[in-house]
């Protein structure tokens, strides 16, 4: 390793240390900014005055705000998230309780979006200006424009209530919860583990409303990043080259100019994955589905301080880690920056 | 003496009215071309239809918004009731006009937040450089490495759930990405030689971004603060359903399909009419805000 690589190395080290450092900042002033006494919350409203000095003296609440700050970020680095004041379960066992639901979620929506955007994106490039690429566009723009909750709803009228194509609300029918046993949270891991292909079945029919929909969402997103991206290279010259010399069409585009934005897609795609975060949120209130975003929803909404605390700051987290993410997928994949 | 004087009052004012001339028939001129292309077209009569309506919508409302009538609830669309109405018989048509006072309201308080804010950071930044420029730039950063939505729903819960702090949340998480491209043009113009010539001449450096940056990156910021009303509405509208933005019972849209939400499976219009409200002012927004880009676009030659 040489060394303007290692101080480069260095730089982008101190960047990430100074953006997380503004991070725990920005949660702890949304924490002290909540209408939300701490104390209160442990002790409840009816304790008496010692009670409450004993309680804000030991989770340091009668603190200088600096101080308090230099405890939040010690607590966290000891691995304390702090405890649910809805739930009262330690916030990070919540967390990872809801996550594998948001996970499958998401995981779903991408292969709808990355599966349809792509192809798209390709064929409007190729077909610039002809109707499929007006087509395409008005598409995106729809899936760019829409209030996802409103989709997801009018989904659930037409699909659920209307045609009985898919399952409503929940992960499953209400009839199956509980029925195989929780090994990985995933549940449509859990059911093929358990052979339980009824579950697996019926949840894959809860799944497919909201995963499409959300993945409409992101795949709006990709097929105008991946237009871009292959309009810029089949406007270069080695595209003439390659016709001039007699390769055919299909193989200029996908040998050539789809060679060279694959990398590009890669971190387009790891972006869109983080920014269904945004989207679960909603969804998931709309269709029941007990994930990350409707955790986060509903701590919100009863004002429960360290849960939301720590749900900001993954968030903030998942975001940098995604970025750092693609970043280094760009550096691996493209020969030139290596 | 006195005739001179009143000479060079004259042909300043001449030169200024030339000035506001040449700025109006630009305005026209881009005016025009949005109106020519069918897409921005589209948008601008959209927005322009929203802003008549927000203007006069307790004249043309056939109901009023808040008028409970029990014997009328759950109504499918009629022609007494073009919308229908909801589950305490209001009309649903009188409630989504009156909603268009409040996205408009939210429109214009979070455009002129953000518009002059970005700006602000955004060319101080880029134009004095140093350790002033990394720490603003550090501050977008964390800024923006959260979804828009998520950040404002943290700082409503913060700040508690009403359409003011719905307002204030939204104008803080949306500022970051217009400073950075006021940045990102305040760095191109910097070493410009009318930059220079107006630092030797002693102007301020105040007055250079004012009177000389400020004015070059105005377009682009404007292209980029129409582009993200259409973010601005789908955010106002997410927090007014979650039960953080516009509390009922304001004809907000967006809470209003969060009360329609228990009824929906039976009564389609509750959800349907306002969020088709939503989705055409978001679609309007991305349309006038790509046909801005177009026609302001200085590389596209006039």
């Amino acid at each position: 390793m040489n060394n303007a690589r290692f101080s480069a190395f260095g730089r982008q080290a101190g960047t990430i240390l100074v953006t997380l450092i503004g991070l725990l900042i920005l949660t702890f002033c949304i924490g002290r900014l909540m209408p939300v006494d701490p104390v209160r919350a442990i002790v409840g409203e009816e304790a008496d005055r010692a009670t409450y000095e004993m309680v804000a003296e030991r989770i340091g609440a009668n603190l200088p705000l600096y101080q308090q700050f230099f405890k939040y970020v010690s607590d966290l680095l000891h691995g304390d998230f702090g405890v649910s004041i809805r739930t009262g379960q330690p916030v990070i066992n919540d967390i990872l309780h809801v996550m594998p639901a948001t996970i499958e979620l998401a995981t779903f929506a991408i292969i709808v979006g990355a599966g349809l955007g792509i192809p798209l994106g390709i064929l409007a490039a190729v077909r610039r200006n002809k109707p499929v690429d007006h087509v395409i566009r008005f598409l995106t723009l729809i899936g760019h424009s829409m209030p996802i909750f409103w989709t997801g709803m009018i989904g659930l009228i037409v699909f659920y209530a209307a045609l009985d194509l898919v399952g409503g609300g929940g992960r499953v029918s209400d009839y199956y919860i509980g029925l195989v046993p929780e090994t990985t949270g995933f549940l449509l891991i859990d059911s093929i583990l358990a052979g339980d292909w009824e579950v697996f079945w019926d949840a894959v029919n809860h799944l497919l409303l909201p995963a499409s929909i959300l993945g409409y969402s992101s795949m709006a997103y990709i097929t105008r990043m991946t237009r871009s991206f292959m309009l810029d290279q089949l406007n270069q010259e080695y595209v003439t080259t390659a016709r001039v010399k007699g390769l055919s069409k299909s193989r200029t585009i996908w040998h050539h100019a789809f060679a060279n934005i694959r990398v590009q897609l890669v971190t387009i795609v790891a972006l869109a994955y983080g920014s269904l975060l945004e989207g679960a949120v909603l969804i998931e209130t709309v269709f029941s589905w007990p994930g990350f975003g409707q955790y986060i929803t509903n701590n919100m909404l009863v004002g429960d301080m360290n849960a939301v605390m720590t749900c900001v700051l993954l968030v903030g987290v998942i975001f940098i880690g995604l970025n750092l993410l693609s970043d280094a997928l760009y550096k691996i994949f493209d020969p030139r920056t290596r | 003496m006195t005739t001179k004087s009143i000479d060079i009052g004259t042909a300043a004012m001449t030169a200024s009215s030339a000035k506001t001339y040449t700025a109006w028939s630009r305005l026209l001129r881009v005016l025009k071309d949005l109106l020519a292309n069918p897409s921005s077209g589209f948008g601008l009569v959209v927005i322009a239809i929203l802003l008549v309506t927000a203007l006069v919508a307790p004249w043309i409302a056939p109901y009023e918004p808040n008028m409970i009538n029990l014997a009328k609830a759950l109504q499918p669309p009629s022609t007494a009731h073009l919308f229908g109405t909801d589950e305490l018989g209001r009309d649903v048509l009188s409630r989504i006009i009156h909603g268009s006072r409040i996205s408009l309201t939210i429109i214009t308080i979070v455009s002129v937040i953000v518009g002059p804010l970005g700006l602000l950071v955004g060319t101080t930044a880029g134009y004095f450089g140093g350790w002033y420029d990394t720490v603003m730039m550090r501050i977008t950063d964390i800024f923006l490495s959260f979804p828009s939505l998520i950040l404002s729903l943290a700082f409503v819960a913060a700040l508690g759930a009403s359409l003011e702090n719905a307002i204030i949340a939204i104008g803080l998480t949306a500022w970051p990405p217009i400073a950075r491209l006021a940045r990102a043009e305040t760095l191109t113009f910097r070493n410009a030689d009318y930059i220079s010539a107006s630092r030797m001449q002693g102007a301020s450096k105040l007055r250079i971004i004012i009177k000389s940056i400020m004015p070059m990156c105005l377009p682009s910021v404007l292209v980029r603060v129409t582009l993200s009303m259409a973010t601005v509405i789908l955010t106002a509208a997410g927090l007014g359903f979650l039960g953080l933005g516009a509390q009922p019972p304001l004809p907000e849209w967006g809470a209003m399909i969060a009360t329609g939400r228990r009824y929906m499976l039976d009564n389609w219009w509750l959800v349907a009419f306002p969020g088709g409200a939503i989705l055409l002012v978001s679609l309007a927004f991305n349309l006038l805000g790509d046909g801005l880009r177009d026609a302001l676009d200085p590389k596209q030659g006039h």
